[in-house]
């Protein structure tokens, strides 16, 4: 009875505290469909009186947020298969494979893997520029298409795989790059799709380097543009702001609850974002 | 970790020799790619950066990065001699100080309930509590402008039910760095609740029944069996929100620019300001003196965690 009872009470403290979690997501998407004058309405209303899209078509029609929307969408694609092709091959040589370097290469990936963009963002400004790729989009994704953190995590599953698929492989003659490509890697997908999911996510929310490259609004990316139109003439203009949050977070929050299984086992293992 | 070097190997053994030389040439292959990538982006740039930080690099001398002059510890001196800088570096430290906490106690707290025999719903709680995380800064942090709107905002709206008059939050100095907090602390748990709820397996809860049977409290099992169990993930978790919260800059940013009269300036944003006045070497020394701070602490964490 006591049991059931002290059970019951959980239940309720969870359920409001979930609803306080996510009350500002709803509240941005409410608010989305609310007019400038309902929004700064006191006291405020919940439900909108007269929803309309009409902060997206503001959104897209008088600032470009299809073509960040855009920008975004390329940047994290290439940064993301990269990612999944480099940091699987390295990950997966550091793991079986005997080569000169190897412990260096290891050295200098784990090293690397503390030190904040903060450190290295004015060098590689100055480096981009030099290579006459300011503000463009190849800057906005080459320094990031080789990250530490995925050939740690590629690096960790290899090992746990039998080292008698390669022996295996050896013996029936398979050459060594033909035992990572036809046997290591199609059996690597949890691991890619954990990487996958969490390089993406990285690289769409990314803010620090994106604002300091992308000088016009032709490369702008999603938090960017958003950041700028918060910080600029429009600071307070909420039905706009709030639609604009919505087209950064949804796509992600629509990702995320598909495959939030990968997510959060891959926080799980690695507990790196 | 279970390899031995083998370049010196191959010579001594010539029948494994050709396998060993073709298993080096298809190492080097797959490193290759990644190696050329990070060195050029990632670890030069590590190395340019505490070299500019000893220049007079400013932003005219971006086309010949190496034509500067050396100027010792001068940048250092000046930054921590900055009035604004430092203002900067105690703002993010009492953003640490009690931001790191808080976000620690909520996500054991939510762990610990959610592993106290929750079955219906676990997942819904467990992804809810978790999708704060996946969001981009920049657009919680537009939405908690909004919310904390001081007249039609909805926090001082509830507020406003029980009785109470609240405040301007991001207008006033004495509440604006505490809402930046409370949003990052929002934002935050559920990384700790997932790493929680993982540790939470290794707890042997026999203990705790036999502990229960010999009349422990609740609060004393969590105290004596639990949280000692769980102590390399606390420090884990510690350390990793500490890294990130020593380098906030979107909240101050979006929210309030660093003010009001410079209260939610961060250091980061301090680095990055001066960065766009084209001070690099300056902004660089900033830049490491964030970086020393986040080896320090990360060490101190480590060693008196590990006492005991």
């Amino acid at each position: 009875m006591n049991q059931s009872r002290s059970m019951a009470v959980l239940y309720v403290i969870l359920s409001i505290l979930l609803l306080i979690v996510i009350m500002p997501f709803i509240w941005m998407l409410l608010g989305s469909l609310k007019s400038q004058g309902e929004l700064l309405q006191v006291p405020p209303t919940f439900l909108p009186e007269a929803p309309s899209w009409d902060n997206f078509a503001r959104l897209f029609q008088r600032l470009d947020f299809g073509r960040y929307f855009l920008n975004s969408t390329v940047v994290a694609v290439v940064v993301t298969v990269a990612n999944l092709v480099f940091c699987s091959m390295l990950g997966y040589a550091l793991a079986h494979l005997n080569f000169p370097g190897k412990k260096i290469i290891f050295g200098a990936v784990l090293g690397t893997l503390m030190i904040p963009g903060l450190v290295t963002f004015i060098p590689q400004f100055v480096l981009v520029v030099n290579m006459g790729l300011g503000n463009t989009l190849p800057a906005l994704f080459l320094p990031f298409l080789a990250g530490p953190f995925g050939v740690f995590l590629m690096r960790q599953f290899f090992l746990g795989m039998p080292r008698d698929l390669l022996e295996a492989g050896r013996l029936d003659g398979a050459s060594e790059l033909g035992i990572f490509f036809r046997l290591f890697l199609p059996l690597a997908g949890p691991a890619l799709a954990t990487l996958g999911i969490l390089t993406f996510l990285s690289s769409w929310n990314n803010f620090l380097w994106p604002l300091v490259v992308a000088s016009t609004e032709d490369t702008y990316t999603l938090p960017v543009a958003l950041a700028l139109v918060s910080t600029g003439q429009n600071q307070t203009d909420y039905g706009l702001l709030l639609a604009g949050a919505c087209v950064v977070v949804l796509p992600i929050l629509l990702v995320f609850l598909f495959f939030q299984r990968y997510f959060i086992e891959g926080i799980a293992t690695t507990g790196i974002k | 970790m279970t390899t031995e070097v083998a370049p010196a190997a191959t010579e001594q053994r010539p029948r494994a020799g050709r396998r060993n030389s073709s298993e080096a040439r298809a190492g080097l292959l797959l490193a290759l790619p990644f190696v050329v990538l990070f060195s050029v982006f990632t670890l030069w740039p590590v190395l340019q950066s505490m070299f500019m930080s000893f220049t007079d690099t400013r932003i005219t001398d971006i086309r010949t990065p190496f034509q500067v002059n050396f100027v010792g510890f001068e940048n250092y001196a000046k930054a921590l001699g900055d009035p604004v800088f430092r203002r900067a570096a105690l703002n993010t430290g009492v953003f640490v100080v009690v931001g790191v906490p808080l976000t620690l106690a909520c996500g054991l707290a939510a762990a610990v309930a959610l592993n106290k025999g929750i079955t219906k719903f676990r997942s819904v709680f467990r992804v809810g509590f978790y999708t704060p995380v996946i969001t981009s800064i920049v657009a919680v942090a537009v939405v908690w402008r909004f919310l904390l709107q001081p007249d039609s905002g909805l926090v001082n709206t509830v507020l406003g039910w029980v009785g109470i008059d609240g405040p301007n939050w991001l207008g006033d100095t004495r509440t604006s760095l505490l809402s930046l907090i409370a949003m990052a602390v929002w934002r935050n748990f559920g990384t700790g609740m997932i790493i929680f709820l993982a540790g939470l397996q290794a707890v042997p809860w026999n203990l705790h029944e036999a502990a229960s049977i010999d009349g422990a409290s609740a609060w004393q099992r969590f105290w004596y069996i639990t949280l000692p169990i769980l102590r390399p993930t606390v420090l884990f978790v510690m350390v990793t929100t500490t890294i990130g919260y020593l380098q906030f800059f979107e909240e101050p940013f979006v929210m309030t620019q660093g003010g009001p009269l410079n209260s939610t300036l961060s250091a980061s944003m301090y680095t990055y300001q001066q960065f766009g006045f084209g001070n690099y070497g300056l902004a660089g020394s900033m830049a490491y003196l964030t970086f020393l701070a986040i080896l320090l602490v990360t060490l101190v964490q480590f060693r008196v965690t590990r006492e005991k």
